[in-house]
């Protein structure tokens, strides 16, 4: 098997995925088109070499629908050699598809490939693509369907997590974000979205919120109380784990992921590809993994995950430098941490979605970078990156900086 | 053409008038012969040029109560027949036969003529199928008429177009809402949900019907026409996205996935929304033929339609005792229970002295009447003239002198020996000989208060359940002296009030709360294991039981349960009683002052109204918990479901309970037990003797004796028999059919 090595990766700030956002005038093939152009500009790749471009997208509807990496590559100007595939695994769609490329390159099918993800949850919307998992009743009954902040009050009642614990978390998320904006954390990362005529339309994270406080927090009405009520969903929880005798609605907006509109990649190749590329590698996708987890919890994948990969990469906990999981809800994070007994400080170092927003296709991939330039910043070896899904699954990447 | 259940009148106009009227039945049940008749009508109507449109109505004072189950029973039997030859076929064969009814009513509707139902009086399941079918629907403006589709009670589902039709009349919340409860409707309700076109006078149903058709009604249903669509949205719309996802946890929540037939509602209706019609309804036939084979169907349709009619037509009274027309009865004690039995006496029409030490005592028992018949009124289930009239029938008394003549007194006083004494002597002293003494007792057994009787041979338990007016089933108790004519007037006077009876002979506990005592103590024993609380209570629903344990026992008072495990003590000895629970109990009583509900704390805590219940939180406190992760609930469920079913077995071995289908009747009613099983015998059959006994041994090893399988199963296991084989019941079905 080839190594697989990651060369690079870029990002849109992420614009508040409203009408009012500023990203939500950019259709979602142009987020796609401006990362790959991004890619490609940046180092000087010569399109017609590249294997394969895979987008993650969860909504891939309406114009974000077909193949919306291949219809990307059209508006970036890539030459018709690079083809281009769309993939969907929910919110870790964009680290799967990294990792789906890790593998045709491992198995010597590729030697470059551009991977990550979009979405624009502003011009599409949550749950536009429908799907059996939520809607028939073949599927939402066994499935144990609720909405994930349902499930994130379920893992918060069931792990004891309170308003107070989860509070907090969304502080110290934003608190992070901020920092690593002021300090120039993401400077490298981030490529501002820009018109047709080159003025600058986002070039910042427009979700982020540094002031938010405990007490602002605690003004705001839990959110899922009303699903969990009406729509039998808290009953559901419990039929799932009956040791509890009522859920505790813990999340709201300012815990939760934000709604956002982005998109990102991960430039990936062989040994091979890197030379013809003439690019130094800047670290090794170590390993990957999924996994199916408990579908009522849904988002407790990622601890299943990680036990999963670190059995089958032969490594321990300790030998992870530091820890990037998605902040789809605050109790996921602290779940995990709680599960792994992981010290705050290796975790999510930078903040994460509560602050800046999960744009859900793209969310893998931009984690993916955030942490390799962290490793980097701190001179550390070992990141391991990881995502909550859907329906209760979990996706996990090892990579390792060479 | 004559028709032996229908008569077909056309009028000058050209309207049919079809008239259903089966001779020997006293409502209108679709069997085999009733079908092929409505499709000789619909084909003879069709090919008659003379014939504009049908009118179809009943001439009795109801519609049609559906489907007749026993046709249903046929198809069980032949189901069987047809495996046992060839397997692959007999589904092919049950498929047929499932969707006769379905194609039979599409039929009319795409017969090209119109169709008229209307609708007298109460029109149920196959019968409102039909309407739905017909092009147009009126309904005749009477308290007596309700409309409904309540397949899903008895584990099925309607499969005669049902789950198609309605929701593509009115949006699909409402059509699944009423579907999964199979609750009815009013005629104002059913026009408002758009399931009925017209509500007419009573004297003026047919005739309206006849005017739609001159007024040109047209013979063809929406769904027929271009460009139909339902009026709840697509499924795949914004309103379907509403919907669906909360359909599914709203099911859940309300069945705890326990019921094939609700859930196959669901997808029937979501499924046959995306489809064709016709394609739609052959779905709707594949899930039907599909639930039909399921257990919960088997043992649903058996115990909660066939047997529970045996039983309330008196399947155990001696036929040769000349049945009583009570002219008065007389209750002692107007106590929660005593008053309770008095409403629903009086309610049946029958005069009833309440007796007490004073009248004071007395006139508080008859208030608790005027209580219900007050929220009656309040909720418009009874009027104020028939609760007027129901009051009047009730005469508080405390004077034992104003039994006289009573031909049956019921006694309901405190559960204390020497005072039932006292009160049975005082009673006989004013009763004629040959008038019955019954003791309401629930714990004390009936031969030993016979011994307070000067003639045993006319003593006998009724045991009634709380609240007397909302709980069906009463448990006759035969002492060992009981004779012929006390069992039948017994027997005569549940068959008057309306409720199930089932006889059982004389235990301590009879049959229902030696049961309900045995699900009360698995609970004891897992919170002594450290099940966390919750757990216990939410597995016990799960396992489809309608209150967990700790809340019911809540309910009954813990310091009650304290008396009678102290009692069973003084009676039985110590080994009578597990010295865990006895320390558990005692530790919630005596330490805690935790008495149950009626002190506001006992295994929960009762805080004031809007807030709802919770456990007690320091419950965890007193046992080590164990990792809710580390408990596998389905055992759980097994415990309580086992343990019950056990227990009846136990009762049948020891000759308490002697007929299958009133252990599995009276399990239900009694307490709830998982009706979707059929019953606590039922339970056993399903999975067979062998399995259970299986299930017993692998229980017994890791959480006591108790699930020792008994002499009983043990034996079936060996001979393959079911109870029901066993007791003499295995074609209680061919016979009800």
């Amino acid at each position: 098997m080839a190594d697989v090595y990651v060369y690079d990766h870029v990002r849109t700030p992420r614009g508040r995925g409203k009408k009012d956002g500023s990203l939500h005038e950019v259709p979602s093939v142009r987020l796609g088109a401006h990362v790959l152009k991004e890619v490609r500009d940046r180092n000087g790749l010569d399109t017609a070499t590249v294997d394969d471009i895979i987008f993650g997208c969860v909504d891939a509807v309406g114009e974000a629908g077909g193949d919306i990496a291949k219809a990307s590559s059209f508006e970036a100007g890539y030459k018709t050699q690079a083809p281009g595939i769309q993939i969907n695994r929910f919110c870790a769609s964009g680290l799967d598809a990294i990792n789906f490329g890790a593998a045709k390159i491992a198995q010597g099918a590729d030697d470059i490939v551009i991977a990550g993800g979009v979405e624009s949850m502003s011009r599409i919307g949550l749950g536009m693509a429908g799907g059996a998992w939520f809607m028939d009743p073949s599927v939402a009954f066994p499935a144990y369907f609720m909405p994930q902040g349902v499930s994130a009050d379920l893992i918060a009642t069931k792990y004891g997590f309170s308003r107070d614990d989860v509070d907090a978390y969304a502080v110290e998320s934003q608190k992070r974000a901020a920092n690593a904006w002021e300090k120039g954390y993401f400077r490298q990362a981030v490529a501002p979205v820009k018109d047709i005529n080159g003025m600058t339309i986002l070039d910042h994270d427009e979700h982020i919120r540094p002031s938010t406080d405990m007490q602002g927090l605690a003004s705001l009405n839990a959110s899922f109380v009303m699903p969990g009520e009406m729509g039998g969903f808290n009953a559901v929880g419990i039929q799932a784990h009956p040791e509890i005798e009522t859920v505790n609605h813990v999340h709201h907006a300012g815990n939760s992921s934000g709604i956002v509109d982005g998109a990102g990649v991960v430039l990936l190749g062989s040994k091979k590809g890197g030379k013809s590329m003439g690019l130094a590698p800047r670290a090794r996708i170590k390993a990957f993994a999924n996994i199916g987890s408990d579908p009522a919890l849904m988002l407790t994948g990622p601890v299943d995950v990680t036990e999963k990969l670190l059995q089958r990469a032969k490594m321990k906990l300790e030998d992870i430098d530091l820890f990037e999981l998605n902040e789809a809800f605050a109790a996921v994070v602290l779940r995990y941490m709680q599960a792994f007994d992981i010290p705050h400080d290796k975790m999510n170092v930078n903040g994460g979605a509560i602050a800046m927003g999960h744009p859900l296709g793209a969310t893998g991939a931009m984690i993916l970078g955030t942490v390799l330039d962290e490793l980097e910043r701190r001179d550390l070896n070992t990141a391991l990156v990881t995502l909550c899904i859907g329906a209760g699954m979990g996706t996990a990447t090892i990579i390792e900086r060479v | 053409m004559a028709y032996k259940n229908f008569t077909v009148e056309t009028d000058n106009d050209g309207i049919a008038l079809v008239t259903w009227d089966m001779p020997d039945k006293s409502m209108n049940v679709f069997t085999m012969e009733v079908m092929d008749e409505i499709e000789a009508i619909c084909d003879a109507t069709t090919a008659d040029d003379k014939v504009k449109g049908v009118v179809f109505t009943s001439g009795k004072k109801t519609f049609s109560g559906g489907a007749d189950l026993t046709m249903l029973k046929g198809m069980f039997a032949m189901m069987a027949e047809e495996k046992a030859k060839d397997a692959g076929n007999a589904t092919k064969k049950l498929f047929d036969a499932a969707g006769r009814m379905s194609w039979l009513w599409r039929k009319i509707e795409t017969c090209g003529k119109p169709w008229v139902s209307a609708i007298n009086g109460t029109c149920m399941g196959g019968a409102l199928e039909l309407s739905l079918a017909c092009h147009g629907r009126v309904a005749a403006d009477d308290k007596s008429v309700k409309m409904g589709l309540p397949e899903v009670k008895v584990g099925i589902f309607p499969g005669a177009g049902g789950t198609q039709r309605v929701p593509r009349l009115t949006n699909a919340q409402d059509a699944l809402q009423m579907m999964t409860t199979g609750s009815s409707l009013s005629p104002q309700r059913a026009k408002a949900m758009g399931l009925i076109h017209e509500i007419a006078e009573p004297k003026k149903l047919v005739a309206t019907a006849k005017k739609m058709i001159k007024d040109g009604l047209k013979p063809v249903q929406p769904w027929d026409e271009k460009g139909f669509k339902a009026p709840g949205g697509a499924v795949w719309s914004p309103q379907g996205a509403q919907l669906w996802p909360a359909a599914s946890g709203i099911l859940r929540r309300e069945t705890n996935g326990n019921y094939p037939g609700a859930l196959a509602i669901l997808k029937c209706v979501f499924e046959g929304l995306q489809l064709p019609f016709d394609t739609a309804l052959k779905v709707e036939q594949r899930y039907f033929t599909h639930v039909l084979q399921t257990p919960e169907a088997f043992g649903m349709i058996r115990s909660l339609f066939v047997s529970m009619q045996e039983l309330n037509k008196g399947a155990r009274r001696p036929a040769d005792v000349k049945p009583t027309k009570f002219k008065k009865i007389g209750v002692v004690g107007a106590g929660f229970m005593g008053a309770g039995i008095a409403y629903v006496t009086a309610k049946a029409g029958i005069p009833v002295v309440l007796v007490d030490r004073d009248m004071e005592a007395a006139e508080k028992g008859k208030a608790h009447s005027a209580d219900i018949v007050k929220k009656g009124v309040q909720k418009g289930k009874t009027t104020q003239e028939e609760g007027d009239a129901l009051l009047s029938l009730i005469t508080p008394s405390s004077d034992y002198a104003d039994l006289d003549g009573a031909d049956l007194v019921i006694e309901a006083v405190f559960e204390d020996r020497d005072i039932k004494k006292t009160v049975t002597e005082a009673v006989e002293d004013v009763l004629k000989p040959a008038s019955v003494f019954a003791s309401n007792t629930s714990t004390l057994p009936i031969s030993g208060l016979a011994k307070n009787s000067k003639r045993p041979k006319n003593f006998i338990g009724i045991h009634f359940f709380s609240p007397v007016d909302k709980m069906m089933l009463v448990e006759i108790i035969l002492g060992k002296k009981t004779g012929d004519k006390a069992l039948a007037m017994a027997l005569d006077y549940v068959a008057a009030i309306k409720k199930t009876p089932i006889v059982v002979n004389d235990t301590r506990g009879f049959y229902v709360n030696r049961c309900v005592l045995g699900y009360m103590n698995e609970a004891y024993n897992m919170l002594i294991e450290g099940v966390p609380p919750a757990m216990i209570e939410n597995a016990a629903k799960m396992a489809g039981m309608p209150v967990g344990p700790l809340s019911l026992n809540d309910e009954v008072a813990l310091d009650l349960s304290q008396k009678i495990l102290k009692a069973a003590i003084a009676d039985l000895g110590e080994k009578a009683v597990d010295p865990r629970h006895m320390d558990l109990v005692n530790t919630m009583v005596d330490k805690h002052g935790r008495l149950g509900r009626k002190n506001g704390k006992g295994f929960y805590d009762y805080p004031a109204k809007p807030a709802k219940k919770h456990l007690w939180p320091e419950l965890k406190t007193l046992f080590p918990q164990k990792n809710a992760d580390d408990i596998d609930v389905e055992v759980l469920k097994q415990r309580f479901l086992v343990g019950i079913a056990l227990e009846a077995t136990r009762t049948m071995e020891e000759g308490i309970v002697t007929d299958p289908r009133e252990a599995d009747v009276g399990s239900i009613l009694g307490f709830g037990f998982a009706p979707y099983t059929g019953g606590a015998i039922s339970y056993i059959d399903a999975m067979g003797a062998a399995k259970f006994e299986e299930l017993c041994k692998t229980l017994a090893k890791s959480y006591g004796k108790h699930f020792k399988p008994t002499r009983i199963v043990q034996e079936l296991a060996k001979s393959g028999e079911t109870f029901y084989q066993r007791f003499g019941q295995e074609d209680a079905v061919k016979q009800a059919a």
